[in-house]
């Protein structure tokens, strides 16, 4: 079991002394199928601990199913996956570290519930079966709607928030049980150009302070690459990962704004394709 | 009013009318909440073969409907998830192949008189003690459990896969959510019918829908109108002879109309806030 704590900040991807950083997320030579089709296809890669990662790749090149797997959502068909140290499935209590933001547009707004309701969601893992919400879990969600600066919109319905909101709302959700590794699928997808660099920016602040694992799925490459420590650029399979100014360095992909469009538009970058190590 | 109230079989209709529009209502916020509305009916559909073969067998129909109905809920569930079809589609053969056992069975039944249309719509006045003490137990068993995993099925309803990585048993209270309702369409086939007892759960709960944007409060509200749908139902039949089954779902059907005349929702304006 992994139990060491974060209290004190590393700056990410910075060498450790002598002991290999450990992975919040390992996979080793995975391929995930829906039905026959393959979705992902032999993906080996670790993000270590503490560390800003962006995903990135056009539309189905696997980043959800990715997450997913992580997340325990989807069963590897070939491969091990690592989660903290543990195949998802096992996760146990562990469950509690990590927050989820899935695709906001997956979820039914129209739900009569209240920003507040939603926020306390995040605590029904750690308040367990049968419990219910207590006033302190409420005093939570409250402080982490300051976070993401909405404690004004507690007691206002889901439904009557704009996309930005509802983002930031899902965002306390996942923070409100302090989670050392947090996941972020397309959390910008329903926002304008400076609103997204808005979030992406406050997202890094948010790793700064926090020292939190911190992996973001997004098909704004351009951006992205300004925060993260490294990216991981999908189509299937893992075309690349590395450091942005590794794997941007291709004047294709910087003409192109992002290897997942250079790939989908030239399926052959072969300069681009990273060996599968390990 | 008073003299209505001298006969034993209305005593009974009343309790019995107050416990299913209740429980219907609960159940129905869940159901409404999570699109099983169609599985409702493909439920409620199959509970006709349930009763044919207990009345074949010479068991308690109910019983038998009991077993038979859950056992398709759990089935319409293994369906979707196992395959590729969608919910409806499961439904859609479920539905109609009940159906047809259904009759089939009732075919069986040549020299034996079988009031096949109570089945089919419902006869709250013809109830015996022993079927109102078993409303009760159902009516408290359903209620304990939704009331128990409150939380739990609002996580479900809302986020499953948020749910699932926090660690809830999220195929498990799916199914959970099945075997609910096939208790709760077995529990009220006596007095609503197979045909009915669907429209007992979807409507009010669709009702309060329209009527608020609080998840307490839209439970609340459904248990009114479904109660208020069963009594004043169950009223009218029995002052104009109509049959109760069919009075219960129209009273509810109209209050449903009421409610979307009059939601706040559908005029609700959104509001333009400022964005990150």
């Amino acid at each position: 079991m992994n139990h060491e704590h974060h209290t004190t900040l590393r700056p990410a991807g910075a060498p450790n002394d002598t002991a290999p950083q450990p992975y919040d997320i390992e996979f080793r030579a995975v391929s995930v199928r829906y039905d026959r089709l393959p979705a992902l296809e032999n993906v080996t890669f670790g993000i270590p601990r503490g560390s800003f990662w962006g995903i990135i790749g056009p539309n189905g090149s696997g980043k959800s199913t990715l997450v997913k797997t992580a997340l325990g959502l989807l069963k590897p068909y070939e491969g091990t996956v690592l989660t903290l140290g543990h195949q998802p499935a096992d996760l146990g209590p562990l469950r509690a570290r990590i927050g989820y933001v899935p695709q906001y547009a997956e979820l039914d707004f129209s739900f009569p519930l209240q920003v507040l309701d939603v926020v306390a969601m995040g605590m029904y893992g750690e308040i367990g079966l049968f419990g219910r919400v207590r006033k302190q879990h409420r005093a939570r969600a409250l402080e982490a709607l300051e976070r993401v600066q909405m404690q004004d919109f507690a007691y206002r319905q889901i439904s009557a928030l704009s996309g930005g909101q509802r983002q930031r709302v899902l965002i306390a959700r996942a923070l409100v049980v302090n989670p050392t590794l947090l996941i972020l699928d397309e959390p910008t997808a329903a926002l304008d150009h400076s609103s997204s660099e808005g979030l992406y920016e406050w997202i890094n602040s948010l790793h700064g302070d926090s020292g939190m694992t911190i992996i973001l799925v997004t098909h704004d490459i351009g951006v992205v690459s300004e925060y993260v420590d490294s990216i991981a650029c999908l189509n299937r399979t893992l075309v690349a990962h590395g450091r942005p100014e590794d794997v941007l360095t291709t004047p294709t992909l910087e003409n192109m704004y992002g290897c997942g469009a250079v790939l989908f538009g030239h399926g052959e970058v072969p300069h681009m394709v990273v060996h599968h190590e390990k | 009013m008073l003299e209505l109230l001298s006969h034993t079989f209305m005593q009974r209709a009343l309790i019995e009318a107050v416990l299913i529009g209740a429980v219907c209502a609960v159940v129905g916020v869940y159901v409404v909440l999570n699109g099983l509305s169609f599985i409702g009916a493909g439920i409620s559909h199959s509970t006709f073969a349930g009763v044919a073969i207990g009345l074949l067998l010479g068991i308690d129909p109910l019983l038998t409907a009991l077993l038979f109905s859950t056992g398709v809920a759990l089935s319409i569930g293994w369906v979707s998830e196992k395959t590729d079809l969608k919910h409806d589609t499961s439904v859609g053969i479920f539905f109609a192949a009940t159906m047809a056992l259904g009759v089939l069975l009732i075919g069986f039944l040549k020299d034996f008189y079988v009031d096949v249309f109570s089945y089919l719509f419902g006869n709250i006045l013809a109830l015996t003690a022993a079927d109102l003490w078993i409303s009760l137990a159902m009516t408290v068993l359903i209620t304990a459990t939704i009331l128990l995993l409150f939380k739990e099925f609002l996580a479900l309803s809302f986020d499953a896969e948020v749910a699932s990585v926090m660690g809830l048993p999220v195929r498990f209270l799916h199914y959970l959510l099945l075997v609910l309702m096939a208790l709760t369409v077995v529990l009220s086939v006596k007095s609503v019918g197979v045909v009915l007892v669907s429209a007992l759960i979807v409507t009010p709960a669709a009702a309060a829908y329209q009527l608020t944007v609080n998840f307490r409060r839209m439970m609340v509200l459904s248990v009114l109108i479904g109660v208020g749908s069963t009594v004043s139902g169950l009223l009218l039949s029995y002052w104009i002879d109509f049959p109760s089954g069919a009075g219960i779902v129209l009273i509810a059907t109209c209050l449903f109309f009421l409610s979307w005349l009059v939601s706040p929702r559908r005029r609700h304006a959104r509001m333009h806030a400022t964005d990150f």
